[in-house]
């Protein structure tokens, strides 16, 4: 709080008709610099390792082949810790300054921990980074789809928290219609159809009766978890290859683009369900903010009187966008099945539901943001997958934490006081 | 376009909001809708705007009846609406808020902005309003969004327009200029209804007054009629606009506020560098047009707010950065602006309302225990007291009226010992029989030796109640004048003039 009266520096030019600001100092990101800083200065030069640390660039299939890059560890870790250091100096600066520390700057730090990380975990062994990545863009798919859903449902005015159960349920449904039907493309038609259906009952709880919209989608979550697991070891598994053997997706290479190096390998050579989640980020972010139909499902969610008030429907808006939302998020739900895994598993989701509610929340109801999100967390879990499988010296159980903790320190401390839809959560009732 | 109401009936369960009410508004009139608060002017235009299905009645335009489904159908049939809460969509850009329910496309689905621009800026030119299609509602003047509003109705061509209660938030400069407005617009051919509860407007503007009390139409009135006559009719009794107080006499300065800046989370500054004093006595009106830093201002004094800097002094002791509950305890009484937000716990009983601060020791709290039995004698005397009219003191709070709420309110922070009394907004939304009981205690607390700070956004009220008045506008103090200055003077502060012969902030 400043003491000093007369306004100073204000961040915008003050006008006889424009409102006073003065700057309201925030130590908050410097202070979980400064502790990030301690930390990487413990573990990086104090528990410095030596050895040399390889980061593989290129697969061997790749026809541009990278050199891999070697690092000394424990130099790495000195230069890193120095750099640290001084851009945690350069925002305490700013904030005396009376300025923000800029978004960049908090990201050039964000990849030097990593990098770090990476090097001080990987001493005399050598990370795959394409693999890395690859594994980080597969477990982030089923987020990407959950956000969208999440992310369009929270825009029309309903807090969907069955993100979960809608994807369980495309799982499921997607495994057993691929197989019988030996057509993964009609499998991806039912998973759909599954989402839609979970989502419907969302909404005619919701939008119909007014029952809390939360209450409503953690009964959904339980409710699919459960006939999903009967239905699976009293159907399915008895009868696995009939019912559980569904055929996957083939990867497709897009010519050129698969052979840039370290992306190509990444983002496209990648199976249908991929690409589609690609066109889906695109076409929601651009129906939301640049269409009529955005426009409506927008006015609903902030104002849903407003909307009414100018002959928009408030309940049938929300119904069928809650019902997109559920199509969107099944589809999400089948690439467990048709994409990665290649059969059903109970409860195989895992909790993604809730991560992906995570990146909505995180990405403050951005289509393009929440996908960020759904990546930040997927790279996460991968992060921990891959550092197992080379050995890491850190326990595996802590590291199994690790996705769970980016994403509640991603969800707490960076979102501060993001805004979402004014009437998310709250029933319209008419009188 | 003629509008004729005939028999409208609408009920909220046992509650007759309107009771056969017959409305004619001619082409290119401006007809009043004159009625105290409650009295169900607004509920009358929802239902003529097709937001509510009246039991009875029909809805004539041009003699054909109309059959609206929802709002949509009373848009397409040429009814407008300016409501008393702007329906916009704060985060909207203005020619979102204008084209949103009738947009225009280009291929693809895309919103065509460009010409929802055009739209705007025509609308605006026609009518000479500075408006900027990309600015975002929420970063508007309420005054520049109710133009907002009214373009949105003038952009669906309504050929009928209904303001409901629009100069409750304007100053009184914005007030004249929406007259000149209405007035445009019904040279224009437009019919307007005008809804409202001040007389004054009423005369300035309208060429027809329909009175209407309790939800039924007590009679009509021609402009020319005096105030007193309006004010008899739409009351159903002779009532006395001022406010009996002998001269104040004050003592000793008991509130003490120097240098007092209130931040916003963002920085922005809400009260800035504010300082004055407040005598045992006396009572001081802080006027202003609402978000003019009021409301942060008393809760700075409260305590509610977490960035304050500056001093505040009570009787010598410092209040600043003490809890809401030191405060209290400092002898502070306060009521709050939003009785059922702030004021009150809608399904608690009036009893325990009426110990709501008093929780955390005796006499109602003994050993952790609520003295149930010394709590209803207590209630039973507090409810005589103030004439709160309800079935009993178990009754939740919720179901009073709006008067019985704030007398529960007034009851439960003036039977405490006070030092000091703060009334936001002391009559908002008040009937006329209970603001005249609210002005009365507040005068009577002054003259027991209490300091009083009454803040209100209406002018009448700030006349009939203030020794001295202070005029806020965008967080400073315009100035501090006598109780007896003019209107018109008054006017001119709350847009933010100084008044001549006084420094910019005294």
């Amino acid at each position: 709080m400043s003491t000093v009266a007369p306004v100073v520096q204000p961040a915008q030019p003050t006008t006889p008709e424009g409102p006073d600001f003065e700057f309201v100092k925030s130590w908050k990101v410097t202070i979980s610099l400064s502790i990030f800083t301690v930390l990487g200065f413990l573990l990086l030069v104090v528990f410095g390792r030596d050895g040399t640390s390889i980061m593989r660039l290129s697969t061997s299939s790749d026809l541009i082949q990278l050199p891999d890059v070697e690092l000394p560890t424990r130099l790495t870790g000195i230069v890193i810790s120095v750099l640290l250091l001084l851009i945690t100096a350069v925002s305490v600066w700013l904030v005396r300054a009376k300025a923000r520390a800029p978004i960049w700057l908090i990201c050039v730090y964000a990849v030097l921990v990593l990098i770090g990380f990476l090097a001080w975990a990987a001493a005399d062994k050598s990370i795959p980074v394409p693999g890395l990545l690859f594994g980080s863009l597969s477990l982030a798919v089923p987020l990407i789809f959950g956000a969208l859903g999440g992310v369009i449902s929270e825009r029309v005015g309903v807090v969907n928290i069955a993100i979960e159960g809608q994807l369980l349920a495309g799982a499921f449904t997607s495994a057993m219609v691929a197989s019988l039907t030996h057509q993964p493309l009609l499998g991806l038609l039912a998973a759909m159809l599954a989402g839609v259906l979970v989502s419907m009952v969302l909404a005619a709880f919701a939008i119909k009766y007014f029952v809390d919209q939360v209450i409503v989608g953690v009964v959904l979550n339980v409710l699919v978890i459960g006939l999903t697991g009967f239905l699976y070891s009293q159907v399915m598994a008895p009868n696995a290859a009939l019912l559980n053997q569904p055929p996957r997706f083939e990867r497709i290479n897009i010519p050129l683009l698969s052979e840039i190096p370290i992306i190509g390998p990444v983002f496209f050579r990648q199976t249908l369900i991929v690409y589609i989640m690609y066109v889906a980020v695109a076409v929601v972010y651009y129906g939301i903010f640049h269409t009529k139909w955005g426009l409506r499902l927008r006015s609903v969610g902030e104002h849903p009187q407003a909307a009414d008030t100018v002959g928009i429907n408030v309940a049938s808006t929300r119904f069928w966008n809650v019902s997109i939302a559920g199509a969107i998020v099944g589809l999400g739900g089948a690439y467990f099945t048709l994409g990665s895994v290649g059969a059903f598993g109970k409860e195989m989701t895992a909790g993604a539901g809730f991560i992906a509610l995570a990146a909505v929340i995180f990405g403050r109801w951005d289509p393009i943001r929440a996908t960020l999100a759904a990546l930040l967390f997927g790279f996460a879990s991968n992060l921990q997958n891959v550092l197992s499988i080379i050995g890491s010296p850190v326990p595996s159980e802590f590291m199994l934490m690790l996705p769970y903790l980016v994403t509640i320190f991603a969800v707490a401390g960076l979102v501060g006081q993001s805004r979402g839809p004014a009437a998310s959560g709250k029933p319209y009732i008419k009188s | 376009m003629k509008l004729e109401l005939r028999g409208i009936t609408k009920k909220f369960g046992a509650l007759v909001a309107n009771d056969h009410i017959n409305l004619t508004v001619e082409a290119g009139e401006i007809h009043a809708l004159l009625g105290e608060n409650g009295a169900g002017k607004s509920t009358l235009m929802n239902v003529l705007y097709g937001l509510y299905r009246a039991e009875e009645g029909e809805i004539l335009l041009d003699d054909v009846v109309q059959h609206f489904a929802g709002p949509g159908d009373a848009m397409a049939a040429g009814i407008g609406m300016v409501h008393q809460h702007f329906m916009l969509i704060p985060v909207f850009t203005v020619a979102e808020n204008v084209m949103l329910g009738h947009e225009d496309t280009k291929t693809g689905g895309r919103l065509d902005l460009v010409a929802a621009r055009k739209r705007v800026r025509e609308i605006s030119d026609r009518f000479g309003f500075d408006v900027d299609p990309d600015a975002l509602v929420e970063d508007l003047p309420v005054g520049v969004q109710q133009r907002v509003e009214i373009i949105k109705a003038v952009s669906r061509d309504a050929k009928v327009l209904v303001f409901d209660e629009p100069t409750a938030v304007l100053t009184p400069q914005e007030t004249d200029e929406l007259m000149v407005i209405m007035r445009q617009l019904k040279d224009a051919g437009t019919s307007i209804v005008f809804i409202t509860h001040k007389l004054r407007e009423v005369r300035a503007v309208a060429d027809r007054i329909t009175v209407i009390r309790l939800g039924a139409v007590v009679g009509e009135a021609s402009p020319t009629a005096t105030n007193v006559e309006l004010a008899t009719m739409m009351v159903g009794r002779a009532v006395d606009l001022t406010v009996d107080k002998a001269p104040a006499i004050p003592g000793d300065a008991a509130l003490v506020v120097a240098n007092l800046n209130v931040l916003d989370a963002h920085g922005q500054v809400l009260v800035n560098n504010v300082s004055f004093e407040v005598h045992k006595g006396e009572i001081l009106a802080i006027a202003g047009v609402q978000g003019n830093g009021q409301t942060e201002l008393t809760e700075a004094l409260m305590g509610l707010q977490p960035r304050v800097s500056g001093e505040i002094t009570l009787d010598g002791k410092s209040l600043r950065g003490h809890s809401v509950r030191q405060v209290l305890e400092a002898g502070v009484g306060f009521v709050p602006e939003d009785r059922t937000e702030d004021g009150l716990v809608g399904e608690f009983t009036i009893a325990e309302n009426l110990m709501l601060d008093r929780s955390n020791d005796e006499p109602f709290v003994r050993r952790w225990n609520v003295q149930r039995a010394l709590l209803a004698k207590f209630a039973v005397e507090k409810v005589k007291e103030f004439d709160v009219r309800s079935q009993g003191i178990e009754t939740p709070v919720g179901r009073l009226s709006g008067g019985n709420q704030q007398k529960v309110v007034l009851a439960r922070e003036l039977s405490r010992d006070l030092r000091l009394f703060v009334a936001a907004q002391p009559t908002r939304g008040l009937d006329v029989g209970s603001i005249e009981f609210v002005h009365e205690r507040i005068v009577a607390t002054r003259d027991s030796g209490t300091p009083v700070v009454v803040i209100s956004t209406e002018l009448d009220e700030v006349a009939a109640l203030a020794d001295r008045i202070m005029v806020m506008y965008r967080g400073r103090i315009v100035g501090i004048v006598p109780g007896d200055t003019p209107r018109a003077v008054l006017g001119l502060m709350m847009a933010g003039e100084a008044p001549a012969g006084e420094g910019a902030a005294a």
